[in-house]
């Protein structure tokens, strides 16, 4: 584990504030989650997430002919769909356009995908405006931070904080009622949206035969966003896109519930293209970003690479044992969480961060909440061997493949293992109370550190070889 | 730019070659249950209500918005059933307008947009609306308050009779919304919020 991932850690337990908040927001999330996916509510749970992972599944085996579908239908209908390999690329697609076009002012709606690529700053640093219009998002930005979750961004921020935040940046007195801390943020944003001349949105799924790039929100901002400037342009990860729009009815039923517990979110819009003949209005251009940025790495694993799946609920985080006490800005990426745990040594590479798979109980949660059925915890296991088949060819790892070589060597050979229980024995505590240090000598670091989290129960004075020889 | 080599990566890794045969995806799973228009309304009028909106059924719908929109402004949408209705001759309405950054204007500054809408869902309380020259995006997006007038007989049992009925939505429009409740927000302490965006109040009348 690196210093910086302990470090944060540390003072994440020891922030007793952040650690009821947290505590609260997630566990209002789960709440609510279990309620709208009880047996009474939605009987067919269990059959929607398993025809929801069939149909990832399909189109993750497929990818290649899905996504030429997509960018058939996409022109078709008289958008462009342009690939990009990595944010530099997305980013000099959006300033060449905006070069072209004569624009200064982008708004932008929540997209985690645009979270990786550090878009606004990449905009920003040539000169464009570009404004994030989620409440949550806005605030973050104005405080130069990344996300704290998936799908409650500023979960670890209070009133008192957003206030702080608005005075210091919009010019505005000192407000810590929340409706009028969101009155502020409408109007702010109001004159962006209505003056912007690029909307940049994510996107939840593209639908392969209608070439159709699907978000769903709450807020209104993305409509907006997607709806009021003269250009839209969708920036979504290649493996975003699903067979047909029929199968919107399966995972529209899992997300909003998996995610906030609503049966459906206040807006789900399905875009095609720019406004067509007669539609007064919509945007006059329409495109879509497919973007790589590490997700082909990812596809070569017949099994990791179900964690291209993901749908972005957040369901992982809410039930996390883990991510409740440590946090989303412990986490060394953008994607916290079990999922993220997941996906960001696989992007990133191992040694970004190699104790991120080991950060877990292994409890299973996060496999028995996701809609797309994910199997987390074995995606995890896989990742802590790759961890530690790279530790092996490293020095720091031989001391590690040394000590595991005398414990087998010790368990296969049957005297001296009997030998060894014995020596244990004898140097046990009379008491027989739980073993919580090591003498001396041998109380030293990783062992200190293992021993440290937990108890050993005392080797008895007796063994169950003795025992079975005096039988 | 990236467009080939892109997807020569995901073939190399897929293991597939260009343009070769898929396999059939997993079957279209849509069920539509069998409830009476009667039922579909009753479920639709107790979800908006839950979702904190206003819902009613109406045989005089025009006596409903009239004073709903006493003394304040509204934009109507071009839709015939609402001029045949007569809600687009109403004091204080204005319609029919063809120009977007007009329309976009008006919808900024009036109180209430007037909509109808092509469907509803009946056991979310959605209502879904179609772009068309008839029915513009801004109209049910900029004002504070919203209010929809739906023909009883566009109640949909949910959304797979949805995509049964539009199995392909992008052939008819560049955008299909489904609007589920009031614009809203959390995101502040977990606080709810409504009218972040989009209007705070929605009105569904069913006629």
């Amino acid at each position: 584990m690196s210093v910086e991932f302990d470090r944060k850690i540390k003072s994440t337990l020891a922030d007793a504030n952040l650690q009821l908040a947290i505590y609260t927001a997630t566990g209002r999330l789960k709440d609510k989650r279990i309620e709208n996916v009880a047996d009474d509510i939605l009987p067919d749970y269990q059959e929607l997430r398993t025809h929801a992972n069939a149909l990832k599944k399909h189109a993750i085996e497929n990818l290649d002919h899905y996504l030429e579908e997509f960018e058939r239908n996409v022109e078709a209908h008289g958008g462009k769909v342009i690939y990009c390999k990595d944010g530099t690329e997305v980013s000099d697609f959006v300033l060449g356009l905006a070069k072209e076009r004569g624009a200064h002012l982008i708004v932008k709606s929540k997209s985690m995908t645009t979270e990786e690529i550090d878009l606004n700053e990449r905009l920003e640093h040539h000169g464009l405006e570009s404004v994030e219009t989620d409440l949550g998002e806005y605030i973050l930005q104005l405080a130069h931070e990344r996300p704290y979750h998936i799908v409650a961004p500023a979960l670890h921020m209070t009133r008192y904080d957003v206030a702080d935040i608005f005075t210091k940046h919009l010019n505005v007195p000192n407000e810590v009622v929340i409706e009028k801390q969101t009155a502020i943020a409408r109007s702010v944003l109001r004159e962006k949206f209505l003056a912007a001349d690029i909307g940049i949105s994510g996107a939840n799924f593209l639908v392969a035969d209608s070439g159709a790039v699907v978000i769903v929100e709450n807020e209104g901002n993305a409509r907006l966003t997607t709806s009021a400037p003269k250009i839209h342009i969708a920036i979504a990860g290649i493996e975003k896109v699903i067979p047909r729009a029929q199968d919107l009815a399966t995972f529209l039923k899992l997300l909003a519930r998996s995610a906030t517990g609503q049966p459906l979110s206040v807006y789900t819009s399905f875009l095609s293209g720019p406004r067509r003949a007669g539609e007064v209005d919509g945007p006059d251009e329409f495109y879509v970003v497919l973007l790589d940025n590490g997700r082909t790495k990812l596809l070569p694993d017949r099994s990791k690479r179900q964690s291209l799946y993901c749908i972005r609920c957040g369901a992982c985080l809410n039930t996390c044992p883990v991510y409740r006490k440590i946090g989303g800005h412990s986490f060394p990426w953008v994607y916290s969480g079990p999922i993220g745990a997941i996906i960001t040594p696989q992007f990133m590479g191992t040694t970004h961060e190699p104790g991120l798979p080991f950060a877990s109980s292994l409890c299973g949660a996060c496999g028995e909440v996701c809609p797309v059925k994910i199997d987390i915890p074995k995606v995890l296991l896989e990742l802590r061997s790759d961890v530690k088949k790279a530790e092996a060819r490293e020095k720091h790892g031989r001391i590690e493949k040394l000590a595991f070589g005398i414990f087998a060597w010790m368990m296969t050979h049957p005297r001296i293992y009997e030998m060894a229980g014995k020596i244990a024995a004898a140097m046990a505590p009379s008491d027989g109370g739980w073993i919580r240090t090591l003498p001396a000598p041998f109380n030293i670091g990783p062992v200190a550190a293992w021993l440290s989290q937990r108890d050993l129960p005392p080797p008895p004075a007796k063994s169950f070889r003795d025992m079975w020889r005096q039988r | 730019m990236s467009r080939e080599h892109i997807l020569h990566r995901v073939r190399t890794a897929i293991g597939r070659s260009a343009g070769q045969p898929v396999a059939d995806p997993p079957p279209v799973r849509l069920r539509i249950p069998d409830v009476p228009l009667a039922i579909r309304i009753s479920i639709m009028l107790s979800r908006i209500e839950v979702l904190a909106g206003k819902a009613m059924r109406s045989d005089d719908p025009l006596a409903v918005v009239a004073a709903a929109i006493e003394g304040k402004t509204a934009i109507a949408s071009n839709a015939p059933f609402l001029r045949e209705l007569g809600i687009t001759t109403l004091p204080g309405v204005r319609t029919c307008i063809t120009d977007r950054a007009e329309l976009r204007d008006l919808c900024a500054t009036c109180d209430v947009g007037i909509t109808s809408a092509d469907y509803a869902l009946a056991d979310t309380g959605s209502l879904v609306l179609l772009s068309s020259p008839q029915e513009a995006r801004m109209i049910s997006l900029l004002p504070p308050a919203h209010i929809a007038i739906v023909p009883k007989e566009r109640i949909l049992t949910g959304l797979d009779e949805l995509f049964t009925v539009l199995p392909d939505p992008a052939s008819q429009t560049s955008s299909m919304v489904l609007i589920t409740g009031p614009s809203r927000t959390a995101d502040i302490e977990q606080i709810l919020v409504r009218g972040v965006h989009g209007p705070g109040q929605i009105t569904v009348i069913i006629v």
